[in-house]
């Protein structure tokens, strides 16, 4: 089979020395960590490599030779490290060595056990090491569940990427240390880090125990049995900010946990959450200043009264329209009537009573828009809840419409069945025949054309405001939907992939560096990164997203019938 | 070792220029060149998109529609380029490692995917047919993880290419050569 060596191309100028890395005997390929220089005792070499397998649990061994000559060849140091092999058994012991600036390397190795001495062709694999290190495979294997079966079938790639990845241990030592080892790995000219990430991993801990007792006390107030009496609780059900409110108080608590993120997914999540409320903090404070510049608000709360006054009014004109002869359409007069004045009368209090609130407003509107320091989404669901405050009338009037369309349906279908002599089975969830006596039939026959001739007033009153009632709906989706996109965007994923692509990788990429004839393979190994699309798939934050609950067929129908429609379903929520 | 381009054509007819290289005994490089984007095609488009809207800014008086016109044209120049405009579509086999797929777009974009071997089941000349003709295609197929004799998924190659029938014998000959070598080799090693 054909011999597979990794080499970090960062070892490529590395002084001659031992190869350590890890072999993997299934695949045929030795992944090389790091080179180890002369001087040093095998001994302690073999010490150091026991030590390390056993923190890292990754079989590290020494794997070869490697032979960097600056001048012409040296015979005695090829045959020393010949030698080595004997000393370090390690079967097949690869040599690998370089003349001068020579891009070609030659590399050979040595099998003793075996008999039969082919000619195996070597492939030389160039890898980056920090970014391999540093880099999550994606789709990605949880190593908590996989069985041992499963670890045979595991790809060379994630074996490698593994490998490296848990070896980070073996790159905290630099040529600086006094160690009796001296290697060369990607850090050994001094190990990185940054003063700003040490300071706020230290500033974190202190701010994570103050946050999560705030969140202890605000998350007992909220469960007082205070806030829990009827119509409180079915209030705090029906507004969509306080559902906000908690879903954030829940990424929250999420974040100011103490426990360690146990894996990339679980990190990368905390991450996403974080930034989220920090972009929908800024957004909302931005959007507070906007409004509160030049008093915003208050010309936003003198108009909202006669927005409202304005929209009753067309309500009036609309019925006034349809208690006439609405687009040519004769209407039962009486019934016409008593449908108009009925609503009418709603509108006229639905007037009194926003006159009645209309010196408070300015205030309860100043104080609620300082709630959008707490984000653009409480915000937007603030917005959300007042257009549906403002409109409830429409929704009384389309309750009343659909109740009293639905009624009519329902005797009509009944009254139709009684006509050709049949009846419900509610027993049996099935149309029976039925003999019903001739009295019976009289009065059903009268009350069915009845309920027929004053179909076509009350269809026309239900669609009307059925068409109203959806308008408003469609408005409240676009701002949840506006909502949920804040919400469940993960930006940290996007972020990381648009500066630091190599993080996130969906595999590799080969590519076929210059040959030279007689010299083994050189192939380049570089990340391909994930597209943005399966970034957003992967990382999307869970949220309590409404999305329709019916089909369009399931809508039609309810339509039809006259059934009350909520298109918005909350996810947790019961099914009615 | 490199074999240059010879004549072939798509299935639509236009030319194709196919591209081999050996790199090693056991790696292979299969490139499909198509033609690269004409400069007659792009200044008939640009000049319809203009005549057009200097046609409605004649009618309706507003220079926007100019302004417009111009923008959608570099804007839409663009897209195409960097997402629709393949230029070439090449098949790097290296046997015991696996199969690398790229296409690269006119605007230098390249898009690679690469498949290990061990998920290789083989690759094999599919027929299709599609609307009033038949079709064939290159395809990778995938193996199943539960099923050791099954195929999980297909996965086409050359699609914006579509080669006739003789480019894909050059190509499935080349490969197969690399793939049977991947059997031989277990064998031999249970010989020993």
């Amino acid at each position: 089979m054909v011999l597979k060596v990794f080499f970090p191309s960062c070892c490529s100028s590395a002084e001659s020395g031992i190869l350590i890395g890890r072999w993997i005997s299934e695949q045929n390929s030795a992944v090389v960590l790091a080179v180890v220089h002369f001087p040093f005792i095998p001994v302690q070499v073999k010490q150091y490599l026991s030590e390390l397998q056993r923190v890292t649990k990754v079989s590290v061994s020494v794997l070869g030779s490697w032979n960097n000559s600056k001048q012409e060849k040296e015979e005695s140091l090829s045959e020393f490290l010949e030698d080595l092999g004997t000393i370090f058994s390690h079967e097949p012991w690869i040599q690998i060595s370089k003349e001068g600036d020579s891009k070609f390397w030659s590399c050979s190795t040595l099998q003793k056990r075996s008999n039969n001495h082919r000619e195996e062709e070597i492939i030389i694999v160039y890898y980056d090491q920090r970014k391999v290190m540093l880099s999550c495979l994606h789709p990605p294997l949880d190593t908590g569940a996989s069985t041992a079966h499963e670890a045979e079938d595991a790809s060379r790639l994630s074996a490698i990427f593994d490998t490296v990845a848990k070896s980070k241990i073996l790159f905290m030592t630099d040529k600086y240390d006094d160690g009796p080892i001296k290697l060369t790995h990607w850090q050994s000219d001094g190990v990185e880090a940054s003063i700003i990430v040490e300071l706020m991993k230290q500033a974190s801990v202190p701010a994570c125990m103050l946050l999560t007792f705030l969140l202890s006390l605000i998350s007992g107030a909220c469960k007082s049995r205070m806030l829990k009496f009827w119509p409180l609780s079915f209030l705090w059900s029906k507004l969509s900010t306080c559902e906000q409110l908690s879903h954030r108080l829940q990424h929250l608590q999420v974040i100011s946990s103490n426990k360690k993120a146990q894996n990339q997914t679980q990190l990368m999540r905390k991450a996403n959450i974080f930034v989220s409320l920090l972009i929908d903090v800024a957004l909302g404070i931005l959007l507070m200043s906007w409004l509160y510049r030049k008093n915003r608000i208050g010309h936003l709360a003198d108009t909202l009264i006669p927005v409202a006054d304005h929209v009753a009014e067309e309500l009036q004109d609309l019925l006034q329209w349809l208690m006439g002869a609405p687009a040519g359409l004769k209407m039962n007069r009486a019934l016409d009537q008593v449908l108009g004045r009925f609503f009418l009368y709603h509108i006229h209090l639905w007037i009194s009573y926003i006159h009645l609130m209309s010196p408070f407003i300015e205030m309860i509107l100043w104080y609620v828009g300082l709630s959008a320091c707490l984000g653009l989404t409480v915000a937007l669901c603030i917005l959300s809840d007042i257009v549906a405050l403002l409109t409830f009338h429409i929704y009384c009037f389309y309750v009343y419409g659909a109740r009293l369309y639905c009624l009519k349906i329902y005797g009509l279908s009944s009254l139709w069945r009684l006509f050709r002599g049949k009846k419900w089975n509610v027993l049996r969830q099935r149309v029976d025949s039925c003999s019903y006596d001739l009295d019976q039939l009289f009065i059903g026959t009268l009350l069915f054309t009845i309920l027929l001739f004053l179909l076509p007033t009350t269809a026309l009153y239900y669609l009307v405001f059925t068409l109203l009632r959806l308008l408003v709906v469609i408005v409240q989706g676009l701002i949840h939907l506006l909502v949920d996109l804040v919400d469940s965007l993960p930006l940290y994923s996007i972020i990381l992939r648009l500066c630091r692509s190599y993080r996130l990788a969906a595999g590799v990429k080969f590519r076929v560096l210059e040959q030279q004839d007689g010299k083994p393979l050189r192939l380049l190994m570089q990340i391909n990164p994930l597209s943005y699309g399966s970034v957003v798939q992967t990382y999307r934050l869970p949220t309590y997203s409404c999305y329709p609950k019916d089909s369009w067929t399931s809508l039609c129908k309810k339509l039809f019938l006259g059934e009350l429609i909520y298109p918005w379903k909350h996810k947790g929520e019961k099914q009615d | 070792m490199e074999i240059s381009g010879r004549p072939y054509r798509s299935a639509s007819g236009a030319p194709l220029a196919l591209r081999r290289r050996q790199h090693s005994a056991s790696c292979r490089e299969l490139a499909l060149r198509r033609p690269r984007l004409q400069l007659r095609s792009l200044s008939a488009v640009t000049s319809a998109v203009w005549l057009a809207a200097y046609g409605i800014f004649v009618l309706s008086e507003n220079s926007m529609v100019l302004s417009a016109a111009i923008f959608i044209t570099l804007i839409g120049l663009i897209i195409y380029l960097h997402f629709v405009k393949i230029d070439q579509e090449s098949l790097l086999v290296i046997g015991s490692l696996g199969i690398q797929v790229t296409s690269s777009y006119a605007s230098g974009k390249e898009s690679t995917t690469f498949i290990e071997m061990s998920r290789v089941k083989d690759v094999v000349i599919n027929e299709a047919i599609h609307m009033q003709k038949v079709i064939y295609y290159l395809c990778i197929l995938l193996k199943d993880p539960q099923d050791p004799q099954g195929v999980s998924e297909v996965v086409p190659l050359f699609q914006s290419s579509q080669p006739r029938l003789d480019c894909l014998m050059e190509v499935y000959k080349s490969c197969q050569e690399i793939l049977d070598q991947r059997k031989e080799a277990p064998q031999s090693s249970e010989m020993k």
